[in-house]
């Protein structure tokens, strides 16, 4: 804007003049150019920095996935694709884990996220704005320390286990492989991607409240005046004209959630180990192997990459950006 | 059915299981939403009520006994204080120089046209579809393959924390000005307002609201994160850090008094914003 208007003063006084000289049309010429150097200034140092510091960093991460080594001597650039064939066969269990967990965790938040969305875009009214804000607000305290919150509430006497002890659901969780006895839910896959629901959840609800909310009330009402049931208006109006949200929220979960350690560290045991737990360890802990980490970390990278480039591709990256 | 009043006076079991089932049917959708609402909001509430709490070991995971003790003395005898002034140091600068980048780039989007738009898009896309860990170790080992571990500390996590910022910031101000009627700023040069004057009298106050909520969700962003700062931090610990590393050892008190500070300055923030409205919403009805 403020550069259109820069050029003004450059144009009437050429057309005052009638008859532009060498030197206003010089000067035209250089407020067009500045006009159109611009954007790339505004661009420039935020771009620099995203591509210094994220784009990068990937080739530096590729380069040492393939070095050989050890911690005393140093790890050397050998090109030694085998690491990856290591890393795979050392940890091809929790790999798997990850993606276990990860993919359960989508499918809770979406199962939750709906309901939760619906009521807020249609349901709420004025009421719209506080309750989405109470939806991020956990996002306000640290979140290491309400997943320490679950520690408490999903303890051995605490009033969750009463509760599902009462109604006979531990037998249930056991049963699957969800729990590991019937008097203790914590240090078990159930705990771990409990925790990972509540902390992922607002992900999942941001993006489809947004789509929802864009959603005409009338077309509900359409719905309903063609004698459509409520669950077939939202089967075939709202569950439709929401999807993009849907892809947007889904995959805003799973990617976080495939690469998260916290919650398998601090709500699960040595059962629950995770991809981020070897790679954290390989990284900067007791591992050592920085060449394996780099590994797992290219092989987790390529595969979100992938998702997410077939996710753009689809859907445009402007709706989400 | 005027004719038959009585049947009013005493519903039969089964008009009134139905209208509870009616009912039920109706309102299913509240109390499903109700439901998930507890589930969000109950951990923030047990942070805040262990904060009370008095535990005789060091783990402070079950209710034992009221007390003060953990909110007179907030910061653990002085323990929490480099961790929680590093977080607010290192916060409060991502969130100057990232809220800059990320409006300079939101208004090159928004209001002019270049070449390169979806590479653009796709660099700031990226950094927020990737996983927290990727970026921390793609950033340690550029860090180490370059200047070696002895740069890792305040300036490597300042970087991280930047770089993860700017493609909140852009999204958030970019929201705000595809909002913005541009027939305000075309007004402003009808009458004879010279490009400054316009952008410092009319665009800047008018994205100025936008600019504020992305550098509170940058400085959020940055004083909560852990994955990519235990990447980058070396031996330095932040608030998150020393955390995840008191976690085996035992956490204090004194971790959810700061927990709950946070919540209750948030929450004060959003009645700060959304109270005027309600109170105009009420008029006008």
């Amino acid at each position: 804007m403020s550069a259109e208007a820069a050029t003004e003063p450059a144009q009437t006084a050429g057309a005052v003049g009638a008859v532009a000289t060498q030197a206003e049309l010089r000067a035209d010429r250089r407020v067009r150019r500045r006009r159109a150097l611009l954007p790339y200034l505004l661009l420039a140092p935020g771009i620099a920095w995203l591509i210094v510091f994220f784009v990068v960093p990937m080739w530096s991460i590729i380069s040492t996935s393939v070095e050989e080594g050890d911690m005393d001597t140093g790890f050397v650039l050998t090109w030694r694709w085998a690491n990856f064939g290591d890393v795979w066969t050392n940890w091809r269990e929790q790999i798997i884990r990850s993606l276990e967990y990860s993919l359960m965790c989508t499918l809770f938040c979406l199962v939750l996220a709906l309901p939760l969305a619906y009521f807020i875009a249609f349901k709420a009214g004025r009421w719209k704005n506080l309750l989405m804000a109470l939806v991020i607000a956990p996002f306000f305290t640290s979140y290491l320390i309400r997943t320490l919150a679950w520690k408490t509430i999903l303890a051995d006497d605490g009033w969750v286990m009463h509760v599902l002890t009462t109604l006979h659901i531990t037998p249930l969780l056991s049963g699957m492989g969800w729990t590991y006895s019937d008097n203790s839910v914590l240090q078990t896959p159930f705990s771990v991607v409990c925790g990972m629901v509540y902390n992922f959840l607002p992900f999942t609800v941001l993006p489809i409240y947004t789509a929802m909310e864009k959603i005409d009330p009338r077309l509900h009402e359409a719905g309903q005046d063609l004698y459509a049931s409520a669950w077939a208006t939202f089967r075939k109006v709202t569950f439709p004209l929401a999807l993009p949200g849907i892809v947007g929220g889904t995959l805003l979960t799973f990617i976080p959630a495939v690469g998260d350690y916290t919650n398998a560290v601090m709500l699960g045991g040595p059962k629950t180990k995770v991809i981020g737990t070897v790679i954290e360890q390989q990284m900067i802990g007791t591992g050592g192997n920085l060449p394996y980490g780099a590994a797992l970390s290219v092989m987790l990278m390529l595969g979100t990459l992938v998702i997410t480039l077939a996710y753009i591709k689809r859907a445009g990256t402007e709706e989400i950006v | 059915m005027p004719a038959h009043p009585q049947v009013h006076h005493r519903p039969s079991m089964k008009t009134r299981s139905v209208a509870v089932l009616n009912w039920f049917r109706k309102h299913v959708i509240a109390i499903v939403a109700g439901l998930i609402f507890f589930f969000l909001l109950v951990p923030n509430a047990v942070v805040v009520w262990m904060s009370f709490n008095k535990p005789s070991g060091k783990y402070n995971v079950k209710w034992e006994q009221f007390s003060l003790d953990a909110w007179k003395n907030p910061l653990n005898d002085g323990i929490l204080h480099d961790p929680l002034m590093l977080s607010l140091e290192i916060a409060l600068v991502a969130t100057l120089v990232a809220t800059v980048l990320g409006t300079m780039i939101a208004f090159a989007i928004v209001r002019h046209s270049f070449k390169g738009r979806g590479f653009v898009n796709s660099v700031l896309f990226l950094p927020m579809a990737a996983p927290e860990i990727v970026m921390g170790t793609t950033l340690l080992a550029l860090f180490l393959n370059t200047f070696g571990v002895g740069f890792l500390g305040f300036k490597s996590i300042l970087i991280a924390h930047i770089m993860f910022c700017v493609s909140y910031v852009v999204i958030t101000v970019k929201s705000r000005l595809n909002g913005m009627d541009p027939m305000l700023e075309k007004a402003a040069q009808d009458l004879y307002a010279t490009p400054w004057q316009t952008f410092w009298r009319v665009t800047f106050p008018l994205v100025a609201p936008g600019i504020g909520a992305a550098a509170l969700l940058s400085f959020a962003l940055s004083f909560d994160d852990f994955i990519i700062t235990e990447m980058t931090a070396g031996s330095s610990l932040t608030f998150p850090y020393w955390i995840w590393n008191a976690v085996q050892k035992g956490i204090p008190p004194q971790v959810n008094v700061i927990g709950s500070l946070m919540l209750v300055i948030t929450l004060a923030g959003i009645a700060v914003a959304e109270v005027p409205k309600w109170v105009k919403a009420t008029k006008s009805h």
